[in-house]
């Protein structure tokens, strides 16, 4: 029963791959290179810490990973370690009670560490904003290098934004890899 | 609303939904729908004997500062502030008892993609001897934010308390401001309303049943279920114009209507799954080392699941047969009739099968009143006025009750409680049965909302 699946599935056309944004491409390029960050290539491990969500962004985080997106394709990948991240993806509103959790998950990252901010939350609290619960924002509680906005943000967008970073840091070979079998 | 002596107060036998306070008195809810209320004696009530009222008694002494007298458990449930000289208000974990006994303590910030909270295992070698959780990491200040607002304004708030069971909120929210203000939505409204908490249903079924599968390694399960969920987002975009339907349910009826091409996306999404699924239930019943992993692990008792009330397919993997979609019921359910399942195993594969056949119905359901949606307009403004009710919706995890207060157009207070609230204590107890590498797919069969109860 499996194996007929997989096969009926292996025949179907496959999703056209997604490119990112050039503006936005070019935009962080600008501002990562006015950072001297390192070059990481076209790979990049993802530590996602939930600091304060409704649990929207996490739902769609994780169907980033579905056949239909199929982040991995990419290069990019979530981990359970920090020791392996090279992005620290935030969402939610900074809330007073993750505050500590989120600093020592930064703490255990290798430097370059790039922040991104998943969600309206996460951008400046949100629907949340004013609430003294809540500390308004991922950039409340470290500098942020990409925000993808959107309540919650739809798993495209969230891809789009995370191929932005890499096309700002990766090498400049245009498409070479992306969609393509290893 | 019963207004009652301590006495009465405390001797109350029933099915416990919820307690919170506010300046004057102590509110507790009961199945299906009984209020009491007891005038608070210097900032104090007595404390209630059910094991369920515990998690709320902390929380309102954390909310309000109201003290439950005679109370077993007084630890914090989402106050988490460090005071500048360090302390903080949570005690420290009492030491392991016995030898061989150990600790592995977990969270907030788990390995996979989910929301933040902290676990403390005890254990014995592999086995699980006792877990005690600690909340409050997603604390938001939702309910503070809701206060002062009109209803329609802070529909925005309900519909972000638990952002999968978003449209059952929204609905609860809704149906406890039109008791208030004592009016109703149109029909239409009310049939689109059950469209979105049945799709919704159906994709939260379809992913936890595939994860629960991923997480004992079968990833061919996990992407088919994802695959279906993903799906019917996919519709829910198509015909509402949000993937998980925030902010569509209003009170006094919807914000959007079904658009052109979303009946037929919806549609074709019930099809897919309906076609494939007896194929994967078989995977499910075919290979002997996934039952292996999912047979006897996690068990609930009857007895437990009934103590605490337990709802949604927590509850009706152990034996209760609520479904507030029946009792104490609300429209458009009373003319479709809905077959309830109940097991008695408690286990996970109990809880997935609960899973599967109301993954059945829900099809049935959605079908049903795509084919007959009455006519008669989205919405109707809801009157300015004051007055109190209570609004039910069974989310996917069981009943989600949300009680408020209007005064003048506008909410003096309001309370709302989540089913996950009475789980979280029942996985407690569930993971004591197994051994410790079982915890994450015990875990995601109950799986508990950790937003729906920081608040």
């Amino acid at each position: 029963m499996v194996w007929r699946t997989v096969a009926r599935h292996l025949l179907l056309p496959q999703a056209a791959p997604r490119a990112a944004d050039p503006a936005i491409a070019a935009s962080l390029r600008a501002r990562l290179a006015a950072a001297s960050a390192r070059r990481l290539g076209r790979s990049l491990a993802i530590r996602h810490v939930p600091a304060g969500s409704c649990n929207g962004c996490e739902l769609e985080l994780r169907a980033t990973q579905n056949l239909i997106y199929d982040l991995t394709q990419y290069g990019l990948t979530f981990t359970p370690s920090p020791r392996h991240a090279d992005v620290l993806l935030i969402t939610g509103v900074a809330g007073r009670n993750m505050a500590e959790a989120v600093r020592q998950t930064r703490e255990a990252m290798p430097d370059p560490v790039f922040v991104v901010a998943v969600g309206d939350c996460a951008v400046d609290g949100g629907v949340f904003k004013g609430s003294p619960a809540i500390l308004g924002g991922a950039d409340a509680l470290l500098p942020v290098d990409l925000v993808i906005a959107g309540c919650p943000p739809t798993p495209g967008q969230i891809v789009d934004g995370l191929l932005a970073l890499l096309e700002a840091h990766g090498d400049k070979k245009e498409g070479k890899a992306r969609g393509a079998a290893p | 609303m019963i207004l009652c002596t301590a006495e009465e107060w405390q001797a109350y036998e029933g099915r416990f939904v919820a307690l919170w306070t506010d300046a004057q008195h102590a509110y507790a809810l009961y199945q299906p729908g009984t209020l009491l209320a007891v005038p608070l004696a210097e900032g104090a009530y007595p404390a209630l004997k059910h094991p369920g009222a515990s998690w709320f008694q902390r929380l309102a002494h954390d909310m309000t500062g109201a003290i439950a007298t005679g109370a077993a458990d007084t630890r914090p449930a989402i106050e988490q502030f460090r005071a500048p000289d360090g302390t903080a208000p949570w005690p420290d974990f009492a030491a392991p008892e016995g030898e061989g006994a150990h600790v592995v303590s977990v969270g907030p910030v788990h390995a996979a993609i989910i929301e933040p909270g902290h676990f403390r295992f005890t254990l014995r070698g592999e086995q699980v001897l006792k877990l005690q959780s600690r909340f409050g990491y997603a604390h938001k200040g939702t309910l503070a934010l809701m206060r002062g607002k009109s209803p329609r304004l802070a529909a925005r708030f309900a519909a972000r308390i638990s952002g999968d069971a978003t449209v059952a909120h929204s609905l609860a929210y809704a149906q406890a401001a039109e008791a208030a203000l004592a009016f109703a939505p149109p029909r239409r409204a009310v049939h689109l309303r059950a469209v979105m908490a049945e799709i919704e249903r159906l994709a939260n079924h379809a992913s936890d049943i595939g994860a629960i599968a991923g997480d004992v390694g079968f990833a061919f399960l996990d992407s088919r279920f994802a695959w279906h969920r993903e799906s019917f987002c996919a519709a829910a975009y198509a015909a509402f114009g949000h993937r998980l339907m925030m902010d569509i349910v209003v009170p006094g009826g919807v914000a959007s209507d079904l658009r052109p091409k979303g009946e037929a996306a919806i549609l074709s999404s019930l099809d897919a799954l309906e076609t494939e699924l007896p194929s994967l239930i078989r995977v499910f019943e075919d290979y002997a080392s996934l039952q292996d992993r999912l047979i006897g692990t996690g068990i609930i008792p009857v007895e437990l699941a009934s103590a605490y009330a337990a709802g949604g397919y927590v509850g009706r993997a152990s034996g209760q047969n609520a479904d507030s979609r029946l009792t104490p019921g609300y429209a458009p359910y009373e003319k479709f009739g809905l077959v309830v399942p109940v097991e008695q195993e408690g286990d996970v594969a109990a809880r997935i099968r609960i899973r599967l056949a109301e993954i059945t119905e829900s099809i049935r359901l959605v079908r049903a009143l795509l084919a007959g949606l009455p006519d008669d307009g989205l919405t109707v403004a809801p009157p300015a006025g004051s007055g109190s009710g209570i609004g039910v919706a069974e989310s996917f995890r069981g009943p989600v009750w949300t009680w408020l207060r209007l005064d003048n157009g506008v909410i003096a207070d309001l309370f709302i409680a989540d089913p996950s609230t009475l789980h979280w204590p029942l996985l407690e107890h569930a993971v004591t049965t197994s051994i410790f590498a079982d915890f994450p797919v015990i875990n995601k069969s109950v799986n508990g909302s950790y937003s729906g109860v920081d608040l």
